[in-house]
């Protein structure tokens, strides 16, 4: 993952609540064995019926419970693609929320109000060492969890962290207390 | 001792470290793992705990008898499932694919080997993974970057959720069910009302349901946001497990641990909601998202009387893309298609249900009906009990087992404009097929539906 630290640019617009995964990448696009080239496909439906237009700036401003239905870490991933950095929301599901992070596309969560303010401005700063939001009405304050903030800003891989830091601990559950089960290979 | 929830004895059984979970088990399926194996290739990592790790080929799998990967039609579903089963054979994770008797829905396999029991943590590469927290299991959903995570370290950093107890008073009435009930509950706290929640669902009516009823809530608890859905386990639970092949060796030391699970008295939730069972109905959608429900005996809302900008907006638009008038009632709305199956409603018990609603009758000539069985072993289970040919009787398609209509990945799909009465979990726009429109429902309403050519009120018909 790319270090994330400052996304600056302008604003594209999805003014719909509940967005779910299903819109942002159809199913008929999950086949893909790769981890790319879902761009062109995001908001299939919607664009291609002249429901929604969207350009392709660093950050999306939309409704409540972005990302809801599927686990698909295919939309994180096409949003990416596409061009988004940054996704603003008054609140996202929870898988989505967490996809996102993985794959440095930031997540930020703002009430409606501010969300309205920052969609009308057209364009923001948004920092992730300080976690503000600045744009032409004020500077706006945004929380994130302190490991994904390090995380982000760093670039890490987290399965590299989780290696190096808790390699024993993971080895000293499994001798001392993991509980019994059939192993799935002896089925 | 302080008193704990049964999510609280769970988590911290299984934190290595702060907020670092050990996962029991990992379930995998073709869409959400390739590029998750392909990340531990280019890394040079193995998968860490093979004997923990089961994967089955579900989403794209065509439900017409195809016997094996390379004879799937469609050329990317056959390079995914085929590339899932080069992937377990590289790292040495047990799959059970196309040709194999225990292939099936992840989510109905797993509690059907015995491989899904209580006080586990268990995910998998997708949203409805909740459906196994029915045992007393911590189960949710994750993406493919943590699908990584857990083939490489068989752990997963989480944050952990706050707890939501739904407690349901009273009794639900004869004909409304474990369906009903959850999609009653979506209604009240809306697609978000459970969002960053570990919920667990109590009180008498959810004792007295199947262990199929209480997968069906846990399965749809992501349809209100919730990040895992959990029953405490009893003795239903316990006689579920027993006998299988996945069950512990020593079955009554594991069940002695696993009578230890539920909810210490006076422990205290984040969130309590009381909801009572007596006065729920039997339910179906209307909209475009799960929580866009009503009661059959209602009426297509009206979206000018709703409270909220946002809320009309929405609702406009759902029933735009329902092509359905507000104020019409439910029982008016007619059917192309029935689907009864998915990983919500297509055990066998579902299955019972619905052929015991069909019998000796016949689907109405306008309606494409279907039963989708949860896996090879439900099918060989109904064919036993000859479902099938009550099924077919009436005038039912009877498929091979998979995902299907549920999410149209395979050949299984609506075409533009047709409506369907659906037992899967998700009516967004265009999840059977594009421009199809996806009414929920549970299996007897569904296969009353398919009768009558629309919906009634399986309490009043006979």
């Amino acid at each position: 993952m790319e270090p994330v630290e400052v996304i600056f640019g302008g604003v594209s617009v999805l003014d719909r609540h509940d967005v779910d995964t299903d819109q942002i990448i159809p199913k008929q696009f999950l086949k893909r064995v790769e981890r790319t080239g879902f761009g062109e496909f995001l908001f299939y439906d919607w664009i291609r019926e002249g429901e929604i237009e969207l350009k392709p700036n660093p950050i999306l401003v939309t409704g409540r419970n972005f990302g809801c239905g599927s686990s698909r870490e295919h939309a994180p991933w096409a949003l990416q693609d596409f061009g988004f950095e940054a996704i603003i929301a008054p609140s996202f599901a929870d898988i989505f929320y967490v996809n996102c992070t993985k794959n440095g596309l930031l997540p930020v969560v703002l009430d409606e109000q501010h969300c309205r303010a920052i969609a009308d401005a057209g364009e923001a700063r948004i920092d992730v060492d300080e976690l503000t939001v600045t744009y032409r009405d004020g500077v706006e304050p945004f929380e994130i969890e302190e490991d994904v903030r390090h995380r982000l800003l760093h670039g890490h891989d987290e399965i590299d962290v989780t290696l190096s830091e808790h390699r024993g601990s993971i080895a000293a559950y499994e001798r001392a207390r993991e509980l019994p089960a059939t192993p799935t290979t002896a089925l | 001792m302080t008193p704990r929830t049964m999510f609280d004895k769970i988590w911290s059984q299984h934190e290595v470290a702060d907020g670092l979970l050990f996962i029991d088990l990992h379930l995998v399926h073709e869409v959400t793992s390739p590029q998750a194996f392909d990340g531990l290739r280019l890394e040079g990592r193995q998968v860490r705990r093979p004997d923990r790790t089961l994967a089955t080929a579900d989403h794209n799998v065509p439900t017409d008898d195809t016997p094996v990967a390379r004879l799937i039609a469609d050329e990317l579903s056959r390079k995914q499932v085929e590339t899932l089963e080069a992937n377990c054979a590289e790292f040495g994770i047990p799959v059970y694919s196309l040709g194999s008797d225990r292939r099936g829905i992840v989510h109905v396999i797993g509690p059907e080997l015995g491989v899904t029991q209580p006080g586990m943590t268990i995910v998998c590469g997708d949203s409805h993974t909740s459906t196994h927290g029915a045992f007393g299991a911590l189960a949710f959903g994750i993406g493919t970057s943590e699908v990584e995570h857990v083939l490489a370290t068989q752990t997963l950093a989480q944050k952990r959720p706050k707890t939501m107890r739904i407690s349901y008073s009273g009794r639900l009435e004869d004909g409304v069910s474990a369906k009903d009930l959850i999609l009653a509950t979506i209604g009240r706290l809306g697609t978000g009302g459970m969002v960053g929640h570990a919920v667990e669902y109590a009180g008498v009516p959810i004792e007295a349901l199947s262990m199929e009823g209480r997968m069906t809530i846990c399965n749809m608890t992501i349809e209100g946001g919730g990040r895992a859905g959990m029953i405490a386990p009893d003795e239903i639970t316990l006689e579920f497990v027993r006998g299988r092949p996945g069950a512990p060796a020593d079955f009554e030391a594991a069940a002695a641990r696993w009578r230890e699970l539920p909810t210490d008295e006076g422990a205290t939730f984040d969130t309590e909601v009381e909801i009572d069972a007596g006065e729920i109905s039997p339910m179906v959608t209307w909209g475009t998202t799960p929580g866009m429900v009503t009661e059959v005996a209602g009426r297509v809302p009206d979206p000018a009387a709703m409270g909220s900008a946002a809320d009309r907006e929405s609702a406009e638009r759902a029933l735009a893309y329902m092509a359905l008038e507000p104020g019409t009632p439910m029982t008016e709305v007619t059917l192309d298609r029935v689907f009864i199956g998915s990983c919500t409603n297509s055990r066998i018990e579902d299955l019972r249900i619905a052929a015991g609603v069909v019998a000796g009758r016949r689907v109405a000539d306008s309606v494409r009906a279907m039963v989708v069985p949860g896996s090879e072993q439900v099918r060989a289970q109904a064919e036993r009990e000859r479902l099938h040919e009550t099924f077919r009787d009436a005038g039912f398609e009877w498929r091979a087992s998979g995902c299907s209509m549920c999410l149209g990945m395979n050949p299984d799909t609506l075409i533009q404009g047709e409506r369907c009465a659906s037992t899967s979990n998700r009516n967004f726009e265009g999840r059977q097929g594009k421009g199809g429109r996806t009414h929920l429902v549970s299996p007897a309403m569904a296969a009353a539906a398919a009768v009558e050519g629309r919906f009634v009120d399986i309490r009043e018909w006979s």
